[in-house]
């Protein structure tokens, strides 16, 4: 028979207010097993741990049950405590009466009812616990950064100057993200790629960072520490080593008509390539899809004119597998698509831009050599008018839920730049809410109206009805003087949403990591563990997790980069040992366990199974418990009834339910 | 807890509506997209936030119940689904379902006829002008 | 193919060739229109209130009807094809009018939406096909520049309708090239045309038309087509200095296919 200690947290008037404590304590006494109950006003505080170890040693306790907050929160404090007072921490359970209880319901005896169940079950499971200890796994000392934008450079810088090995992989052909797509950044009006480039230099030479661009993570196995991951590297079709970025077979390929997706589809591009000037690897592409040569089969201009000998036509998609302690999801965002959001004409009118591609139209190397100018006709634009919340916070089926958050610091950008470059084109900015919530940023804003004198209308657009003479107009409403407004432009930029990466779904799906509904990773703790996900090992920098600027990217990339490092300095670390163990006086062999178990932590061997009246060699399953995640999926798949859970075995949450039926 | 009259009439046109003037977050679009604005006294945006501030009486009294031309340019566009052209439209049968609540009488039409008027022109506007 | 056609009571009279065009093209095109016995008018305008079951009850009998015959329910006007496409959605999806309305009809089986409705120019796109279609021009309308006029009640709310994406739509625009024209895309095809405020107030679709005929005419088209009989007396009525001659679809069709002369079903 155990002897149980329970201990019951007001957590102030958390639970107090909506519990009644005492009735709890006095009610959890006669469970059996129980040979201590009292509450107090916060058990996390150092006097509440005591008051636990003192009971430990005093009253000789071998199981404590205490009901508090979720055991997400505060197991590891009281195992912790418990393990101090010379307990086995496994021999300590939570019953969460805060959020699975007070926290729900408003009726206090109806609550108080529930808490003394819920601290029941949890006396029922300790009573069949049994003390476990954690064994140890290696953790190999590399990280892996998903995606090359500023959000993965900065963590592999970060990682990397703490002395550890760090690859990234970049789906494109070059690192630098959305950022180096960037011509001004705000608040301070520096150019993106001038701050840029310097990060992209030293993540290339960086002698603890290896870059694999145009390659893809293609399958990832194992678990925290200890990462198996394979690598896609798509043919380049070009030699990394012999190519020495001279461009000539850009210039001389015939192929000239290739959508420039760098350039946001503004202008064209050859079919080999590299996307920018300052791309690392400067080494180009052959993009095949478009290619004469692997469309035709004839051609071949740019492995002649090629001095070096670079371009390889046979070059094959290789398969790479490397080992890591850590994996970081850096694979940042798009923008959304405009084509269900035509009363705004994006589709209709050449002059109707994204934010995004007047980016690429005011950037010096961008499709008009950083002339503003219309893509209609290239001439001047003499009135502009910028869309704010193009599919941001919409409650429809055509938008996004969420705020873009970077859209207003950039459109007042925009508008502050071409004032301040085009003196006479006059630019107004129709918006819901102007939203500037971080350093200088409302200051910023604020230039832009009173220095610069940019018109900003309190209101949205309905239409925008492209006229025969190639103009627009603009038809939307001021909410402050209540009138509708009918208004000529020569070009209209539309605020698009952002949405994470679409790649995103199918790399969370083999990390095992969750999204939410609009395709954010989520995080471990919303507030407390924000670069983490919940599933151990797997970090978050940048857009993925949530819409982020630069500056707050760049944050974040540290944050998760400390998270990494954290993780890599340890030589081992601790296993969880609640995992899977098999009876193999029960087992049959059926495979049924392997087949359903996520980690590939069951194999199969032949065993000589000893009992009464029982001696042969039978084919039994093996749980290797260093995979083992304690899921439980074969507890439950298991036919026979010979796969347990050590923690939480089949007895152990039968007498739970038992208890709470009771 | 008894509610006002204008409560009430505010809760039956969330009602008759389907629509939920809670979710909106006064961008405006439904008047930028209206064709009938200048029309309008109280304007489509207005519409919402009155039922939000039971402000009917308003409602009831303006010209604007029979200036929407029911053409579902704001119930498109809405980002929020607040679909104000139902608010609007609740409104007016609002008032319509009151004695001597309708707009037009049937011994108006002959003078309102001409030898090309549609029978569509006839049963829309019926159906729109009166209960 | 047979259709169970509900042709709306202005068909029956102020817009006999919206009705008489699509017949002959009908039979041209090899599908048949077999008009609904007792159908009743759909009013005109969607009743949106949730509560309003009573004037529902017109198009839940014609689309039951349909049901009972297996067929598709097809329709011309504008009008008829919102209220139809709505009611029948409300059928289907809004549990509360449903049961309400199958109270009232007391069928012999409950209606749950069953039935599809097509516009005419849907079973062109969807059915037969432009190119189709094309093929079976004697008379290309080459040269023409034709405006289409869709109005509102054809398109909007999307999400119901699914006739066309209802900020570009393209369906009449096809429709246009497949007869041999050339479609002039205009920005207010899409804006409504003051609708059945002409009965009090003949300003507001005085405005509303002038600014849709200006706006065709600067984009060069010669003519407008219209599915709708309240846009047609709208646009006919309008003193604008651009305005155009507009027409029926149905009666190009018939023209390009050669049996605007011929006989009907």
């Amino acid at each position: 028979m155990q002897r149980i200690g329970v201990f019951v947290c007001h957590c102030g008037t958390n639970i107090a207010a909506t519990v009644d404590v005492k009735k709890v304590v006095e009610l959890v006494r006669f469970e059996p097993g129980v040979v201590h109950a009292e509450d107090y006003p916060y058990m996390c505080s150092e006097v509440g741990q005591q008051k636990i170890a003192e009971a430990i040693k005093e009253k000789q306790l071998t199981g404590v049950v205490v009901c508090s907050c979720s055991p997400r929160m505060h197991e590891a404090t009281f195992r912790n405590c418990a393990e101090k007072a010379g307990l086995n921490p496994y021999m300590v359970e939570v019953a969460n009466i805060r959020e699975h209880c007070s926290w729900i319901h408003k009726d206090m005896e109806e609550a108080t009812k529930k808490a003394v169940i819920l601290a029941r079950a949890a006396i029922a499971k300790v009573n069949l616990n049994t003390p476990l200890q954690a064994g140890e796994s290696p953790v190999v000392k590399r990280a892996l950064v998903i995606g090359g934008g500023i959000a993965g450079i900065q963590t592999a810088i970060d990682i990397a100057e703490a002395g550890y090995k760090v690859d990234i992989v970049e789906k494109t052909p070059s690192i630098g993200g959305r950022m180096s797509q960037l011509d001004k950044t705000f608040p301070t009006l520096d150019c993106s790629s001038c701050i840029l480039t310097p990060k992209m230099v030293e993540v290339s030479t960086h002698p603890n960072i290896t870059i694999h661009t145009y390659s893809e993570v293609d399958k990832v196995s194992g678990f925290v520490g200890n990462f198996t991951v394979d690598i896609k590297k798509k043919a380049r079709s070009v030699d990394l080593d012999k190519c020495t970025g001279c461009g000539v077979c850009q210039q001389k390929c015939p192929m000239k008509k290739v959508p420039n997706e760098f350039n946001r589809e503004l202008n064209t591009r050859s079919a080999i390539y590299t996307p920018f000037a300052q791309a690392v690897p400067n080494v180009p592409v052959i993009d095949r899809e478009h290619c004469l040569m692997f469309k035709t089969g004839k051609c071949g201009v740019c492995s002649k004119v090629c001095q070096a000998g670079a371009v390889d036509y046979e070059q094959q998609d290789e398969i790479i597998t490397e080992k890591y302690g850590a994996i970081v999801v850096a694979t940042g965002f798009d923008i959304i698509k405009l084509d269900k959001y035509d009363e705004y004409a994006y589709s209709q009118s050449p002059d109707v831009i994204t934010s995004l591609e007047l980016e690429r139209i005011m950037n010096a190397a961008g499709p008009t050599n950083g002339h503003l100018e219309r893509m209609s006709d290239h001439k001047p634009p003499k009135n502009m008018v910028f869309i704010q919340c193009v599919g941001s916070r919409c409650a429809d089926h055509r938008g996004k839920s969420y705020c873009s958050k970077i859209c207003c610091m950039y459109t007042a950008k925009h508008a502050m730049l071409i004032r301040d470059k085009y003196p006479d084109v006059n630019v107004t900015v129709f918006y819901i809410d102007v939203r500037t919530p971080g350093k200088n940023f409302d200051e910023f804003y604020r230039r832009a109206v009173e220095q610069y004198h940019v018109n900003y209308i309190k209101g949205q657009v309905g239409k925008v009805a492209p006229q025969p003479d190639g103009s627009l107009l603009v038809q939307g409403v001021d909410l402050i003087d209540n009138k509708q407004i009918v208004m000529n432009a020569d070009m209209v930029v539309l605020a698009a949403a952002i949405e994470p990466n679409p790649d995103i779904r199918k790399i969370a799906t083999m990390l095992t990591a969750s999204i939410d509904t609009n395709n954010f990773l989520t995080e471990a703790h919303a507030k407390l563990r924000p670069v983490e996900s919940p599933t151990a090992g797997i970090f978050l920098s940048g857009v993925t997790q949530g819409p982020k600027d630069i500056p707050e990217t760049v944050s974040q990339a540290g944050a998760a980069a400390v998270k990494v490092i954290g993780l890599l300095a340890k030589d081992k670390l601790k296993t969880n040992p609640c995992t899977a163990k098999c009876d193999v006086m029960m087992c049959n062999g059926c495979s049924t366990c392997a087949n359903v178990c996520p980690y590939g932590a069951i194999t199969y061997e032949d065993q000589e199974v000893r009992g009464p009246g029982v001696r042969e060699v039978r084919r039994v399953a093996q749980v290797n418990v260093a995979l083992c995640q304690g899921c439980g999926a074969c507890t439950g798949a298991c036919p026979s009834g010979a796969m347990d859970l050590q923690g939480f075995s089949n007895r152990q949450l039968i007498s739970e339910v038992d208890a709470i039926c009771r | 807890m008894s509610l006002t009259m204008a409560e009430k009439q505010a809760e039956q046109i969330r009602q008759i509506s389907g629509s939920d003037p809670y979710k909106c977050m006064k961008c405006g679009k439904c008047s930028a997209s209206c064709p009938s604005f200048n029309e309008m006294d109280i304007k489509p945006h207005q519409f919402v936030s009155y039922v939000v501030n039971d402000n009917i009486e308003a409602l009831a009294e303006s010209k604007s119940l029979w200036k929407c031309l029911g053409c579902f340019a704001c119930v498109e566009r809405c980002p929020r689904d607040v679909q104000p052209g139902r608010v609007v439209d609740a409104a007016r049968q609002l008032v319509e379902r009151q004695r001597g609540g309708d707009h037009l009488h049937a011994e108006d039409i002959p003078a309102l006829l001409d030898d090309d008027v549609p029978q569509q022109l006839l049963v829309s506007a019926f159906r729109r002008y009166r209960r | 193919m047979k259709y169970s056609y509900y042709p709306g009571c202005t068909l029956k009279n102020k817009a006999q060739d919206l009705d008489l065009y699509a017949r002959r093209a009908a039979v041209a095109l090899g599908f048949e229109l077999v008009e609904i016995p007792e159908w009743q008018c759909c009013g005109g305008v969607y009743p949106l209130g949730t509560d309003e079951i009573a004037s529902k009850l017109s198009s839940v009998r014609a689309l039951n009807y349909a049901k009972e015959q297996g067929q598709d329910l097809i329709t011309l006007c504008s009008a008829c094809h919102h209220v139809l496409k709505r009611v029948n959605d409300d059928m289907k999806n809004v549990a509360d009018i449903s049961d309400r309305a199958n109270n009232y009809m007391q069928l012999d089986a409950p209606y749950k939406g069953e039935t599809t409705v097509v516009h005419f120019l849907e079973v062109l796109r969807d059915r037969i096909g432009f190119d189709e279609l094309k093929k079976k021009v004697v008379n290309p309308l080459t040269g023409k520049k034709i405006g289409a006029y869709y109005g509102c009640l054809a398109l909007r709310p999307g999400k119901v309708l699914e006739f066309d994406d209802p900020e570009n739509p393209q369906i009449m625009e096809d429709f246009i090239r497949a007869l041999g024209a050339e479609p002039v895309i205009y920005p207010y095809r899409n804006e409504c045309c003051g609708a059945y405020t002409a009965l009090e107030d003949k300003n507001i679709p005085a405005k509303r038309t002038k600014m849709i005929f200006d706006s065709a005419d600067g984009f060069g088209a010669d003519m407008l087509i219209t599915a709708c009989p309240l846009c047609m007396y709208n646009l006919n009525k309008s003193e604008a200095d651009s305005k155009v001659p507009v027409y029926y679809f149905t009666e190009l069709l018939a023209e390009a296919l050669g049996v605007k002369e011929g006989v009907e079903q």
